[in-house]
């Protein structure tokens, strides 16, 4: 569908999604927007208004839409919940993800986040903060081209919180990935985006596409 | 489990057996268990019970490796498609109710008196009943951890491997404890009626012979071997898949 894309700059990911429905519900109308390469976009709106569907689509997840999403081949993701392997090590569910990496790599990644000392427990021995890390360790191993994150500080305590952001904002900064994330808090995605896109309305289309450092 | 009641508990079966054995009073009819001890032994040394034991043991093995495999493969598709198990789930339902005897007299007419008419016969009733409990366990699959797999392009032998198969480790040990359990009967009925060796094939001879003794002696034997099995290979198994679990 659409015309081909060869014009396309190096590294940009382009996004067309004409309309997405559940049932005969359309949730998504009309969302177009290309991220070029290294930026950091905040999708911004109140829940359920279909930010997370939207980042399914983009994903790759959910390939039932209509419309067009040019996305490079190697993408990290850091979901709501950890979605962990309960039955692997720390260590292993990196190195099971990123075969790429090597051990030391992996053991740098753990390090990266705080969790050198945790290598060979079980997701179900360390803390929820703590498997937030891993899961966000995981996200950003072998470099993705494109990084997505679905809301991944709600449901922590302020403190936890707090951390998870710095730790972002850190990783964020060494490595520069392509970055979309989900968020309905205003203050995290003025902190972490040079552009937030907001959504709204029934079915959700784009009201607002700003740029600009907010920090 | 604590080991202490369980060898409490065989004694308790073994005093129920002594004492009914002394109050029917007709070795004929139940021997005490003791007096299965000397013909045991001859039988054991004289090489006849290792010999037909080894038979039977083989054709578990088969049987019940052709069944895990295939039943495995066919109720992890059907689990993960909804189209395949909508096209197999009506065989499924046929063949979960074919009777096991039905099945070997047909193989056996079909294919002849032999070896692969058994081992297929065995395989065909057992197959039916892992695929119903494999598929269960991939329709509870966890579908965050398919996302996950997904979008990081997991390859496929990896997503098995690490992904899968782990959620599917509870279902698995149970298609293949009570498959074990169900296969050697099979492999029993398919012997006594067309094999000229294996523990059915003396269970129908000393059935002829109206000798309970050794009916009793190669019905304990399999037992052991089953046992040791349960004890040796599948419960150290199952502790070591689920070691995540207690860690």
């Amino acid at each position: 569908m659409g015309a081909p894309h060869q014009t396309v700059a190096y590294g940009m990911i382009h996004i067309d999604v004409q309309e997405k429905s559940f049932g005969h519900t359309p949730v998504l109308r009309n969302i177009r927007f290309d991220i070029p390469k290294g930026q950091t976009l905040a999708l911004f709106g109140p829940s359920g208004i279909g930010k997370s569907t939207l980042l399914r689509l983009i994903s790759g997840i959910d390939t039932r839409f209509s419309g067009t999403i040019d996305r490079p081949e190697r993408i990290g993701i850091v979901f709501q919940e950890p979605t962990l392997l309960p039955w692997r090590s720390a260590l292993e569910n990196l190195r099971i993800v990123h075969p790429s990496l090597g051990h030391d790599a992996c053991l740098e990644a753990l390090a990266s986040v705080g969790l050198e000392d945790k290598a060979d427990a079980f997701p179900g021995q360390l803390s929820l903060g703590q498997q937030r890390r891993l899961s966000l360790a995981r996200g950003f191993g072998a470099s993705p081209e494109l990084l997505i994150m679905d809301e991944p500080f709600v449901s922590l305590d302020e403190k936890t919180a707090e951390d998870m952001l710095t730790l972002t904002e850190q990783l964020i900064a060494r490595d520069t990935p392509t970055t979309i994330f989900v968020t309905h808090a205003r203050d995290e995605a003025e902190r972490l985006a040079s552009r937030i896109i907001t959504l709204a309305g029934h079915p959700a289309s784009i009201q607002s596409d700003t740029k600009g450092d907010f920090s | 489990m604590d080991l202490s009641i369980r060898v409490l508990s065989l004694l308790g079966l073994l005093l129920l057996w002594t004492l009914l054995a002394l109050a029917a009073a007709d070795p004929l009819v139940l021997p005490t268990p003791f007096s299965l001890l000397q013909p045991a032994w001859t039988a054991t040394t004289s090489g006849e019970l290792p010999y037909h034991l080894g038979r039977t043991v083989l054709r578990v093995i088969w049987a019940f490796s052709l069944a895990m495999g295939i039943g495995l493969a066919l109720g992890l598709m059907m689990g993960l498609n909804h189209k395949i198990d909508q096209w197999l789930d009506p065989w499924l339902v046929v063949f979960l109710n074919l009777p096991a005897l039905v099945l070997i007299v047909l193989c056996y007419l079909w294919i002849g008196l032999n070896e692969t008419a058994a081992i297929i016969a065995v395989t065909l009733n057992k197959i039916p009943n892992v695929v119903t409990v494999i598929r269960e366990g991939a329709r509870a699959l966890d579908p965050g951890l398919a996302s996950m797999a997904r979008v990081f392009d997991m390859p496929f032998g990896t997503r098995l491997r690490h992904v899968i198969l782990p959620q599917m480790a509870p279902f698995i040990a149970g298609a293949a404890r009570s498959g074990l359990a169900v296969i050697w009967k099979i492999v029993l009925v398919v012997e006594f009626l067309g094999r000229s060796d294996g523990i059915g094939f003396q269970i129908h001879l000393y059935f002829q012979l109206f000798d309970v003794t050794h009916v009793l002696i190669y019905a304990f034997a399999f037992i052991a071997v089953m046992l040791a099995v349960e004890w040796s290979l599948l419960q150290p198994w199952e502790r070591r898949t689920r070691r995540w679990r207690t860690a």
